[in-house]
């Protein structure tokens, strides 16, 4: 006789073990007192030339590093070398975007101690990296104007999932004919009261605004680790 | 393309379970928010091949969709969303940032048999 099929109930986040290593990962962050940004988008749109500017800028008042995830090649870290910040390869292989788990490998050997900001650049891609915690304090997600602006309504989920849009190449505004008013409010669509900031790594333009934001905000963190 | 990590995340999950309650697994009954970043389609395809190998194989994934509801601070009430490209309030238009539900990725039940022991 056959066996009546019986429901036993679970509720099990299936993300579980990610969330674990995200939220140690955080733990160690705070605990080190240094800001972790991490950076979202779909391939193309600038992450690289923006971090290198990024991590320029700041070396000379900051303690600065960058984790740079990539499906095959080196030629990110490479690239943001330059900037004379430690940079670290995470070679995912075929793995569209990074995990907690990745990030944790990549940083045994680090001292966060000797940090103010590290940030993490995920694998150009706009779905995959919206499910995964990786600890960060902020998540930005950028859109450069050569994309288009509907991108944030094509991919509602990654928007939702960051804190800032960064709208990058604005140098390359005009000659696109950018729409500003309908990316602006495609991302308000998805994600009410979300901060956007214009930069172009080329120029510099809209970098001292950015990077003043992010000092900005590695001054609360460490007000509020001291209260 | 995620959803076959996922997939392997919800079958190592259940092949844990069934093996602590020492029974075999139907069904998984899982509940996919919209906002997950999960599509349901591809979910399923994947669940397939994870289970190849498995204790879990020709088991079947029940998927639930869970819509998104936010919470509006003029209604000051729970709404459901009518599209995940707008988040706003769909009786008074107030644009709203407050997920209440949508994010879930969670396995809920697990359909089972209970194991007899083999007839020597």
């Amino acid at each position: 006789m056959r066996p009546e099929p019986r429901l036993i109930e679970v509720r099990k986040n299936v993300l579980k073990q990610n969330d674990v290593v995200a939220r140690a990962l955080r733990d160690r962050f705070r605990g080190a007192g240094v800001f972790v940004v991490s950076l979202v988008s779909s391939p193309g749109s600038g992450k690289t030339a923006f971090l290198e500017r990024t991590l320029t800028l700041l070396r000379p008042n900051y303690r600065v590093a960058a984790l740079v995830g990539d499906l095959a090649t080196e030629n990110d870290a490479l690239r943001l070398a330059r900037s004379q910040a430690p940079v670290k390869q995470i070679t995912t292989g075929t793995l569209c975007h990074l995990e907690a788990a990745m990030v944790q490998e990549a940083l045994e050997q680090w001292d966060l101690n000797q940090l103010d900001f590290l940030f993490i650049e995920n694998v150009g891609n706009l779905v995959c990296p919206s499910s995964y915690d990786l600890g960060e304090d902020l998540r930005l997600v950028l859109i450069s104007v050569t994309e288009g602006e509907d991108k944030p309504l094509k991919y509602p989920t990654i928007f939702n999932s960051a804190d800032v849009a960064v709208v990058t190449k604005v140098d390359l505004a005009v000659a696109v004919e950018f729409g500003w008013k309908t990316a602006y409010d495609n991302i308000q669509a998805v994600r009410p009261g979300m901060p956007v900031l214009k930069v172009s790594a080329k120029t510099g333009e809209g970098m001292e605004e950015y990077l003043s934001f992010l000092a900005a905000r590695l001054i609360e963190l460490r007000q509020a680790a001291v209260v | 393309m995620h959803e076959l990590s996922i997939a392997m995340s919800i079958v190592e999950l259940a092949e844990e379970e069934a093996e602590r309650r020492g029974v075999q697994i139907d069904a998984v009954h899982l509940k996919l928010g919209a906002l997950s970043g999960v599509v349901k389609e591809a979910l399923l395809s994947c669940y397939e091949m994870a289970c190849e190998n498995t204790p879990l194989k020709g088991s079947r994934l029940v998927v639930e969709e869970v819509p998104v509801v936010i919470f509006c601070p003029s209604c000051r009430a729970q709404r459901p969303l009518s599209s995940v490209q707008l988040f706003c309030c769909p009786e008074c238009g107030t644009p709203c940032s407050e997920i209440v539900q949508g994010r879930e990725l969670e396995v809920v039940a697990l359909e089972i048999q209970e194991c007899a022991p083999n007839p020597v």
